[in-house]
């Protein structure tokens, strides 16, 4: 039985190990922020940090995330808070239908971890999700906006 | 449990009365009253405002959010007559079964065609302004002054004379209780102090924390999954599977076949898609088993050249007038199928008992949902619930067929426990309902002066409406399938000739975001290039003369070309391609700016649209409507085609049927140029323009026509 912490808390799970982690978070544990899009990590929407690395769930096995540390959007600001990027999404208006935004979210979060102040050849290179309402501008400088909060 | 959002107050349903004569569009008018009881003193004023003790303001949205906005924008219109606080809004979406319980009081409940805001407008203008009228009438009755005494504002009832103020809060369930104005006044929307302005949308929170809004995030008690194959050849039916293959698998419940397709239900999804990866279906693949992209294209090309076709426009003689002209144009342009691709794939949630047939589902249209769920269980509408939920894009794709709902249904109905049916990604892109492949045939002739005295367009393609609505057609012919070339079509040709012959394949159609625009647009805006292009003249200033009696558009590709600054150079090495497509009731104008390397590498580097909406509700959801539109326009131009073989959709995922991502987006300005005086719609408008933009860039670039889609599968080294 894998055995991971999620948001801050251990879980263990009873599903067959070879489970991709997205179907565990959505159906085993009800964290349905965390959304379907392609299944062959195309398109970012499951994007979930597994040890503070921006990883797409729909393409790792359960047990992969053995002993890991994963995050989710519902975990993504432990305190109640708004993460920072959580905050220039609504600065800027992103989202329009919002189904890829978790993942968005997610991509970006670690993006900034990683590099606090990103050029944009830094954002084309990192954030490779899919929007198919084509709020990529808008991300775009939402992203810039994070990095200065 | 279940997230779906549900009416404020579930025991108005029941007992409303209906008052008036009922708008033209066929249901009674939405100011009808509500009655007058009113547990915890939270009062439905009419159907579409709901006001709590505390001022809160329900506004209650009966169009689908597909993240057009309109969950924002509609409830502005509302409020904006109603007078009320903005900041105390919130919406909600009233249920397809509640509106047929009230005899439509909150009408068509589609979403599609642009239409959200100005297919209701008016009547949800009056609804808010009838409201104010009653919480007025409440408040002067309280008094015993006249209501003329008084007036609203920011929630707040005021009665001049004497100062005396009361909350909405305060007179609802008062005002609940009055009967509604006959004829309620409107503002001028020069007065609008709400609408008009760029409000943040009210379900950005929601989007950004995850919340789960989704039918996908749907989670009921008891509640299986299920995951489907569908016959891949469009037509065909499971003849036969084997499940002891699949036998005590774990997890798996049952094997549903459907009509055209084999569902397995299990206690997860992930086990039930491999267990339906698993089970081998033999298919019965029908008539079209054999049926490749190429025949299809030969299908279209023999409708070009067919003699006869259905006349769809005709002015003055072209042939007549062909034979005086002095320079000929002829060009044959061509379209792929294109599917929706959806970021939230196809699914819907089904709880099926003796009493009640219950769905949870993403669609465009509950009411269609609620006849596709009827219709799968065999049952009377009455005996169904739909809960709406948000929608993970929708691009036509959830409106005018609900096949998963129907699906979910027969296997919930199977199975007697609540089922969630979740297509894969591959499901999804090769069982659409797509957007047709089209063909047209143009030949122009141009006077001594360059300007075309006679124009003939041939389009062919398959029919949208006869294979999905053909109580839509006007004696056998598809109109729409010329849009762009019909009505819309300004410039002034004194002798032109429209006709369409439909050609009618295995592959379903569908309407996909701009529907027969998208084709047409692309057709339309190049060739008048090509025109542009052999008069030796500047595309701009051609289509100017052609426009030079028609103010309205004139502004609108005005507004265009100076904001991309036309008449100066591009940057080196940068060209400009310009288009300009009216549809859906509004104009949009696009000037694209595009660099083509020594190698043919494409670079869309900015991307300039000047809309005219007539009003604007929310200016800054209709600019992202433009921005969505463009990327959607885009993904189409550069990567966009769906294609056949053996009777099959070749592409299945992201990998093979690509979709823009951050990389390639260009700048995009977009300048809101309302005229007023009409309402056109945002959401599809700004798709069209696109890609003849680009195509017309690449010309100014490269010499080179691009004359079929997408650019991916075409050589960009200069000529």
């Amino acid at each position: 039985m894998p055995r991971f912490t999620i948001n801050g808390h251990t879980q263990q799970v009873d599903v067959d190990p070879d489970t991709p982690l997205l179907w565990v978070l959505r159906d085993t544990l009800g964290l349905t922020g965390t959304r379907y899009g392609c299944g062959i990590a195309q398109c970012g929407a499951c994007t979930v940090h597994i040890d503070g690395v921006a990883t797409r769930s729909c393409s790792v096995p359960v047990n992969a995330a053995e002993g890991a540390q994963v995050t989710t959007i519902e975990g993504l600001s432990p305190n109640g808070d708004l993460h920072p990027v959580q905050r220039a999404w609504i600065a800027h208006d992103v989202p329009q239908c919002g189904y890829c935004q978790s993942g968005m979210i997610m991509a970006v979060a670690a993006l900034l971890k990683e590099k606090p102040q990103p050029t944009d050849a830094d954002i084309d290179a990192a954030i490779t999700n899919i929007c198919r309402c084509g709020t990529y501008a808008r991300i775009r400088a939402a992203i810039h906006t994070a990095a200065k909060a | 449990m279940t997230n779906a959002p549900r009416l404020t107050r579930r025991s108005f349903v029941a007992s409303v009365a209906t008052l008036g004569g009922g708008l033209a569009l066929g249901f009674r008018l939405p100011t009808g009253s509500a009655p007058a009881s009113a547990a915890g003193g939270i009062a439905e004023v009419n159907a579409w405002v709901v006001v709590e003790p505390d001022d809160a303001v329900v506004i209650r949205v009966a169009r689908s959010e597909m993240g057009q906005g309109i969950t924002t924008a509609l409830p502005m219109l509302v409020a904006e007559e109603l007078e009320c606080e903005w900041n105390k809004v919130r919406a909600e979406f009233p249920t397809a079964d509640e509106n047929l319980r009230r005899h439509r009081a909150w009408g068509d409940m589609s979403t599609g065609g642009s239409r959200s805001v100005r297919g209701s407008q008016e009547y949800l203008r009056k609804a808010g302004a009838a409201a104010r009228e009653m919480l007025i009438a409440a408040a002067a009755q309280q008094w015993n002054v006249s209501a003329a005494e008084c007036q609203a504002a920011k929630s707040v009832i005021t009665h001049k004379p004497s100062g005396r103020t009361l909350r909405f809060g305060e007179v609802a369930e008062a005002a609940s209780k009055l009967q509604p104005p006959a004829e309620p006044r409107l503002k001028d929307p020069k007065d609008w102090t709400l609408a008009g302005t760029p409000q943040k949308r009210l379900d950005t929170m929601d989007k950004v924390t995850g919340k789960p809004i989704f039918g996908i995030d749907v989670r009921v008690p008891n509640m299986l999954y299920a995951a489907i194959v569908q016959c891949p050849v469009f037509g065909g039916t499971p003849k036969s599977y084997d499940e002891a293959k699949i036998r005590g698998l774990k997890g798996v419940r049952r094997v549903v076949p459907l009509p055209n397709a084999v569902a397995v239900v299990a206690d997860s999804w992930w086990r039930a898609k491999q267990a339906v990866d698993a089970l081998p279906i033999a298919w019965d693949e029908g008539q079209s088993g054999k049926v490749s992209s190429a025949d299809i294209a030969g299908l279209l090309r023999a409708g070009l050249a067919v003699p006869e076709a259905a006349v769809v426009r005709k002015d003055g003689d072209v042939e007549a007038a062909l034979t005086k002209a002095t320079k000929y144009v002829e060009a044959e342009y061509a379209a792929p199928y294109l599917a929706h691709a959806t970021m939230e794939p196809m699914n819907c949630t089904a709880h099926v008992t003796p009493n009640q047939v219950e769905v949870w589902v993403p669609t465009q249209s509950g009411e269609g949902a609620l006849a596709a769920a009827a219709a799968a269980a065999e049952v009377a509408p009455e005996k169904v619930v739909v809960h709406k939920t948000m929608l993970g894009g929708g691009f036509g794709r959830r409106g005018a067929v609900q096949d998963y709902v129907h699906q979910a249904v027969l296997i919930a109905k199977a199975v007697g426990q609540p089922v969630k049916l979740l297509w894969t990604r591959e499901e999804d892109i090769r069982h659409d309902f797509y957007r047709p492949a089209a063909m047209v045939k143009f030949t122009a002739g141009l006077d001594p002066s360059g300007m075309p005295i006679a124009w003939r367009v041939r389009v062919t393609s398959p029919s949208i409406f006869a294979t999905l609505l053909p109580q839509r057609l006007v004696n056998g012919v598809d109109q729409a399938a010329a849009n762009g070339f019909t009505d819309e079509m300004a410039y002034d040709v004194p002798n032109y000739h429209v006709d369409y012959a439909m050609r009618t394949t295995h592959v379903p159609v569908g309407f996909w975001r701009s529907v027969n625009h998208s084709q047409n647009g692309y057709f339309r805006e190049c060739f008048i290039d090509e025109m542009a292009h052999a008069a030796g003249q500047d595309p701009y200033q051609y289509r100017r003369r052609l426009l030079s009696k028609d103010p309205v558009r004139l502004a609108v590709l005005d507004a265009a070309a100076r904001t991309a600054k036309w008449d100066t150079p591009a940057p080196q090495g940068v060209s400009r391609g310009i288009a300009l497509v009216e549809a859906y009731g509004s104009l949009c104008a696009q000037v694209v700016e595009a660099s083509v390397g020594d190698k043919g590498q494409l670079k869309v580097r900015r991307v300039v649209a000047a809309l005219d909406s007539g009003h604007v509700v929310n200016p800054a959801i209709l600019q992202s409507q433009v921005e969505s539109g463009i990327v959607y326009g885009l993904t189409a131009a550069l990567y966009g085609a769906i294609t056949i073989e053996n009777g099959r959709v070749t592409q299945g995922n992201f990998d093979d049927y690509e979709m823009l991502r951050m990389a390639d987006m260009p700048m995009v300005e977009t300048v809101l140029v309302p005229s007023g005086g009409f309402w056109g719609g945002g959401g599809e408008v700004a798709v069209p323009p696109l890609a003849p933009a680009l195509c017309n860039a690449i010309f100014a670039a490269t010499g080179k026509r691009i004359r079929s889609l997408p650019l991916k599968d075409q050589d960009l080294k200069r000529v």
